[in-house]
């Protein structure tokens, strides 16, 4: 379970996340949509213990994110936006590395990654150094990364940016998969909408750290009168292109159109 | 344990995978030696002081353990700079499993570029006065090393950027360093040289390192040891300290 209570993240004078509140439970696939800009991986951040809240509370797994770091880091795995294997290792001994990190236990350990790195493709690189992959490739190895280890939540921020179509596919199957047979919680952003119409129970939009609406995505297209997600969101959203912080009255500005769209 | 000694693994393979880096490891102290060691050896052997190659190696020596091990903070920016401390720093293991398994790791790449030059010291015709003292030399490098490589993980965990670590390395790791007597000796120099050297912690591992491979003490050994120890401990614990507190 994902709770997330009043957050708050200031950078500065500027509210990255403005007040949110929502809460995940156990099993759903949930996606959290919005802008560029709009605060998603700062609240992903502030889940997974790499950001301090300026205000609010978060629960996963009814641990207190805060206050019981290390147990919340037991309850989850994450598969981040940015970049984050080590060029300088192999594919194997980033993903033996992380499952050691992660308390895979020793007898799995080998054939979970064979398996994972034979389903992204990249088992015949498994020696080669990742300095040597290509963007697409790296991508694919952090997202088996991620799977190494089954975690009770699994925070995914952005994961099919750059792969090609037959690795997302894969990828949201064995997702799907983990979901309905391990019960695990999934926690997602997308661009695509699509993909998280389809592999969303849940969907919450957010933009200028506010959250606008949250809902199936049935409801979400019904509430709106639209005719698919896409439309829904770029109602709540604006068509405004989002140059982050630019100015804040724009800012300030697209903020009173979304209200009054709600 | 597992999860320690992977990190230290992960740190040897990156040293033997860098080419560059054992040869820039011993590039500065050969240096040193040829310079220091030959240029100034007969001045010092005029001043009635002995052999100067004989005296500079130990703290030569000193000298590649400490920035070596200065050099994991600077490993620490770049897994920041290129996004795997995240990767680290929300796994559940302890923070103080993955400082000690990096710094270790750092500590023991450090130590072996030490012995490396002292075998590259060795071809340049220093003798250890005492060949079986050479592993209590190595147990005061790792000691150092130890204290260094803890020392700037919690440098590396607070500076946002390589320009910043330059500066603690330019106005506190070279000045402590240049004062701690791994050049010349304590005993003719100015007094207020001489107070600055013994509360310079780096002055007692190098001292202790003379001590060890050419029998020579200046606090004696026991006080060095002492001075080493407790050096070890505070820089643990500042280590420690901002390791925990790392915002990536
Ligand atoms: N460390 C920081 N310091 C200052 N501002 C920051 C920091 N991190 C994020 N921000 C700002 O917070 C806002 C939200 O950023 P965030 O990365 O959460 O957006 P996002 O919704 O994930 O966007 P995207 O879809 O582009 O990934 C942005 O305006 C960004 O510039
Ligand atoms: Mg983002």
């Amino acid at each position: 379970m994902v709770e997330v209570k009043d957050l708050v993240k200031s950078f500065g004078h500027f509210n990255a996340v403005d007040n949110i509140s929502f809460k995940v439970a156990p099993g759903e696939r949930f996606a959290l949509l919005g802008p560029n800009g709009a605060g998603k991986s700062t609240t992903i951040k502030m889940l997974t213990t790499l950001l301090k809240p300026t205000s609010g509370n978060l629960y996963l797994n009814s641990h207190d994110v805060i206050k019981d770091k290390a147990l919340a880091r037991k309850s989850f795995g994450i598969v981040f936006q940015d970049p984050s294997v080590d060029t300088e290792m192999t594919a194997y001994e980033n993903m033996q590395l992380h499952a050691i990190l992660y308390n895979v236990p020793s007898k799995e350990l080998n054939t979970r990654i064979k398996d994972l790195l034979e389903l992204v493709e990249l088992w015949d690189r498994k020696d080669s150094l990742v300095r040597n992959f290509s963007g697409g490739m790296k991508r694919r190895l952090e997202i088996a990364r991620g799977l190494v280890h089954h975690p009770k939540i699994l925070f995914l921020d952005e994961p099919t940016v750059g792969l090609d179509a037959q690795t997302r596919n894969l990828l949201w199957d064995y997702v799907n998969k983990l979901s309905a047979e391990k019960n695990m919680t999934i926690f997602f952003t997308t661009h695509y909408l699509e993909e998280a119409e389809t592999n969303a129970d849940r969907i919450a939009i957010i933009d200028h750290g506010q959250l606008l609406t949250i809902g199936t995505p049935s409801k979400l297209i019904k509430d709106s009168k639209s005719k698919s997600l896409e439309e829904a969101y770029l109602k709540l959203t604006g068509k405004a292109v989002r140059d982050e912080q630019a100015n804040p009255h724009d800012a300030w500005r697209e903020r009173q159109r979304a209200r009054s769209m709600r | 344990m597992k999860a320690i000694y992977y990190l230290w693994l992960r740190q040897i393979k990156r040293f033997f995978r860098s080419k560059s880096r054992i040869v820039g490891s011993v590039g500065q102290p050969l240096l040193f030696l040829l310079a220091l060691g030959y240029g100034l050896g007969s001045i010092y052997k005029r001043a009635g002081d002995g052999n100067y190659l004989n005296f500079l190696v130990p703290g030569i020596m000193a000298q590649t353990v400490l920035f070596a091990a200065m050099f994991y903070g600077a490993m620490i920016i770049f897994d920041r700079q290129f996004g795997f401390l995240k990767e680290t720093m929300v796994a559940p293991t302890s923070r103080l499993k993955i400082m000690i398994g990096g710094a270790l790791g750092g500590a023991t790449t450090a130590t072996m570029q030490g012995l490396l030059v002292l075998a590259i010291s060795y071809v340049l015709g220093f003798r250890a006065a005492h060949p079986w003292m050479i592993p209590i030399a190595l147990f005061i490098m790792f000691g150092l090393a130890i204290a260094i490589a803890s020392f700037s993980s919690g440098i590396g965990s607070f500076v946002q950027d390589m320009q910043g670590f330059q500066a603690i390395n330019q106005f506190l790791v070279f000045p402590l360093y240049f004062l701690s007597g791994a050049l010349y000796p304590l005993t003719n120099v100015p007094t207020w040289l001489r107070y600055v050297a013994e509360v310079n912690p780096i002055s007692y591992t190098v001292d202790a390192m003379r001590w060890s491979l050419i029998g020579v003490s200046k606090f004696g050994i026991a006080k060095d040891l002492i001075a080493l120890a407790i050096t070890i401990v505070i820089c643990i614990i500042f280590g420690l300290n901002r390791f925990n507190h790392i915002e990536a």
